[in-house]
């Protein structure tokens, strides 16, 4: 009864997105503010809807009801209740209708708090978000109905794959969605400003703060990705340049370059059109990358339950949306009225060159994504593209945007004294120097590129503390006046700061990681111990012991330092008799500097086991970094000039005008 | 004219990231690209000793062999029409098993061995690598979904 309710739901979702997708559109072309006033109600109505039909399958699963087909595959009375839950996303049917609850979580939230917009703008930006929700919904609904009934129902369900029964599985993906779909928004904006042809200072300003929230849930999103990826795959590594970690890596590029135009949009009322561009492209990548990850075209190490005839509709759909809403480009931009002048050395010059650098490395990765296709399309036969392609055209293209990062929040709007700024960056030259030396001293014979990473690192987060120091005045006027202006900055201020400073650490997790990770593979003997990274690691053994709806088998590690204990270990092999599947179960000691990390593997019969131990140098940086990035952009999200909907067009014009004559 | 000269440094330095990335990526293209070989494929035609490439297949039943060194595995990919020989050092992933379709990265060594630098089965029952159906279907042993 209840999943009838969630499929009835479902319908009557569609039927309430097609009313607004059409109505608010038709009475802001006429000017109708009866049909306008339709946008909002029917906008979280849509909402309410979905979720419902969520709440309906999430309580399928947790009642563990197998009548319902979708519980019945992929769940299994015996799992933990966390697993129950997560587990309504773990598969294809259940995902889709989280990625359309969170579609039209959005824009509910448009519709409630995008008070100040213009009624007009407002209901053509609903209405897009439906248009969008349409297609998702047919797609749900049509060919992958979580709701369908299976009957008789059997005794017990098929369980959940058990690499996804894990805590990562609860948070990774709906991060991610919000992430991928929150671009939604600032592609309906998009689409709603080329149909008004009309962009300026006041529309930057709207669609900043969710581009901002949806870039730092997609940042936490993959962040927590790959460090999933990284404890549960026990290889050691925590990015493969695999197709489906290029496929959110993408929109992330894209979207990083979208949030820096934007602010030339709403400061210096230019590179319009271009702004435009970039939010229609970030969402051709969220649309993309979920083709790639369902479709199964492209082998991956991380690709679930994949399936090529629905991959087709969502090409389509891919090829509807970004394709029509080019062709509105190519026909509404030229209208758009052009920006201000740009001095090539000038806070906005700087910007696009940082657009320039994004967007080319977003398309680098896309063509080493897709090669493959291209080539077997072509008869070339199969091909494969890994880590070395982006490796080496990676690090060219990201070398200079660090650089950039450091440089371009000192430099002034309009008109900039570059040497004066160099000036300024004496001490972060220095800094990156002094890093670079010690880098290669300490690490002499090892990988070149160590050095110039880790002096890059050390370059944008002493520039980030410099630039902070010349906005707070700090030593050149009396501290307690620096204190003055440091509580009195923008909070977007320290938003930028604290991305920028996440990046450098980011940076710095990435390089040592990939340069001096140390790694052992060999048989052990209970009582023997082997030197990883200066590490002592002695082995005492492996026990059985059973798990709520599994067997492991359990190693024990006591790992030393010089004598001195550091830490215990215990990694565990596990066996998921439901699927007969085993798992393959990390034990991490994080000292914050390093991560001691090992995996036990088969016995080979003869008493020994055979094991894995990883010294993984600064990898934990890599998620702190990535956190301090989501964290800075979360904290410029409460500046007040960015509170949703805050501006009227008239203010911000006013300010943009006020900006350009003081800049 | 001065809006023309910036529009034109500003195109100029477009062009030229583009030119570097273009580059980048061709160079990159042509030396990192690992060709894939159905094992029929890798004994009719050998590609050239330690060139990097991919195998894909079935994991011959009772073909695996742990070496004495206890971290080297040796087994056999076929496409059911070739069986080839691979050596692989370290720690195979959890769905590698006998009869599973398995994707393994490395180069041809002397006498035939595919000596392996990694090896990628599948995560769950229904997911079969792309190259592994291509590799069946060229030895026509394909059967539908399997």
């Amino acid at each position: 009864m209840i999943a009838e309710i969630g499929h009835f739901a479902l319908v009557l979702a569609l039927a309430v997105a097609l009313a607004q997708a059409t109505v608010p559109m038709i009475g802001a072309a006429r000017g109708d503010a009866r049909w306008i006033a339709l946008a909002r109600p029917a906008a979280v109505a849509q909402w309410a809807c979905i979720a419902i039909a969520f709440l309906a399958l999430t309580h399928a699963y947790v009642t563990s009801d197998f009548s319902v087909l979708n519980v019945a595959n992929n769940s299994h009375s015996a799992k933990p209740l966390l697993y129950k839950i997560s587990g309504v996303w773990g598969n294809h049917e259940g995902s889709l209708l989280l990625w359309v609850l969170i579609l039209a979580t959005f824009g509910g939230a448009v519709a409630v708090f995008g008070v100040n917009l213009p009624p007009s703008l407002r209901a053509r930006v609903l209405s897009v978000q439906a248009m969008i929700a349409i297609g998702f919904l047919t797609f749900t609904l049509f060919t992958s109905n979580p709701f369908t009934r299976l009957s008789p129902a059997p005794a017990d369900g098929n369980g959940l794959n058990p690499l996804l029964q894990d805590p990562g599985l609860a948070f990774h993906p709906p991060f991610l969605y919000l992430g991928y779909v929150g671009f939604s928004i600032a592609f309906a904006f998009a689409i709603a400003a080329l149909i008004e042809g009309r962009v300026d200072a006041a529309w930057a300003r709207w669609v900043r703060p969710w581009t901002l929230a949806a870039w730092s849930f997609l940042t936490v999103g993959i962040a927590l990705g790959s460090w999933w990826a990284y404890y549960e795959l026990g290889w050691g590594g925590w990015w493969f340049w695999d197709p489906v970690e290029n496929a959110s890596f993408m929109p992330w590029l894209a979207g990083t370059a979208l949030l820096h135009s934007s602010i030339v949009c709403e400061k210096r009322d230019a590179l319009k059109s271009w702004t435009i561009l970039l939010a229609i492209v970030t969402f051709g990548f969220s649309l993309l990358g979920t083709f790639l990850v369902r479709s199964g075209v492209l082998t991956s190490v991380h690709a679930f339950a994949t399936d090529p005839e629905r991959g087709i509709f969502i090409l389509g759909f891919l090829v509807v949306v970004v394709g029509g809403s080019l062709v509105l480009f190519a026909v509404r931009a030229p209208k758009l009225k052009g920006g201000g002048l740009f001095a090539p050395i000038s806070r906005e010059g700087s910007l696009v060159l940082n657009n320039l650098l994004f967007t080319t490395a977003a398309a680098t990765v896309l063509l080493g994504t897709l090669y493959p296709l291209f080539v077997d399309a072509l008869g070339g036969g199969k091909v494969s593209v890994g880590p070395p392609y982006f490796n080496t055209v990676f690090v060219p293209l990201i070398t200079p945007l660090l650089i950039l990062a450091g440089i371009t929040p000192l430099l002034a709007w309009k008109r900039a004294d570059l040497a004066g700024v160099l000036g300024r960056l004496k001490l972060a030259a220095a800094v990156a120097g002094a890093v670079v030396l010690w880098t290669i001293y300490r690490y002499w014979g090892g990988p070149g590129l160590a050095a110039l990473g880790t002096g890059l690192a050390g370059w944008l987060a002493a520039a980030v503390v410099v630039e902070w120091a010349t906005r707070v005045r700090l030593f050149r006027v009396p501290l307690g006046e620096s204190v003055r202006r440091a509580i009195h900055l923008p909070r977007a201020a320290y938003g930028m700061s604290l991305a920028h400073f996440g990046v450098a650490v980011l940076v710095a997790g990435v390089t040592a990681s990939s340069a001096w990770k140390a790694e052992n593979l060999q048989v052990m003997r209970p009582g023997e111990s082997v030197m990883v990274g200066g590490y002592d690691f002695a082995f005492h053994g492996v026990r059985s012991v059973p798990g709520p709806n599994y067997s492991a088998e359990r190693g024990h590690f006591i790992v030393t330092e010089d004598g001195r204990p550091v830490a215990e270990l215990w990694p565990e092999k596990r066996f998921y008799p439901v699927q007969r599947q085993p798992t393959t179960e990390a034990a991490i000691h994080t000292t914050w500097l390093a991560d001691l990390y090992v995996v036990v593997g088969d016995a080979d019969g003869k008493g020994g086991w055979s094991t894995r131990i990883y010294h993984n140098p600064l990898v934990p940086w890599i998620w702190v970094g990535a956190i301090i990035m989501a964290f800075g952009g979360a904290v410029s999200l409460t500046d007040r000039r960015h509170r949703v909907g805050a501006p009227t067009r008239r203010r911000a014009a006013a300010r943009a005008m006020a900006g350009a004559a003081g800049g | 004219m001065k809006r023309k000269r910036r529009r034109l440094y500003t195109v100029l330095i477009g062009m030229a990231t583009l030119g570097v990335a273009a580059a980048l990526v061709l160079t990159a293209l042509r030396d990192e690209v690992v060709f894939f070989y159905s094992p029929t494929e890798l004994t009719e035609r050998p590609p050239p000793p330690d060139m990097r490439l991919r195998i894909g297949g079935l994991v011959e039943e009772d073909s695996v062999r742990r070496a004495d060194d206890g971290v080297t595995t040796n087994f056999r990919v076929t496409d059911l029409t070739t069986a080839v020989s691979v050596s692989f050092t370290g720690v195979l992933p959890d769905l590698f098993r006998e009869g599973q379709g398995v994707v393994v990265e490395g180069s041809l060594a002397a006498g035939g061995l595919f000596v392996a630098s990694g090896v990628l089965a599948k995560h769950d029952e229904t997911y079969m690598p792309p190259e592994v159906a291509e590799a069946l279907k060229k030895s026509g042993k394909w059967q539908g979904n399997q």
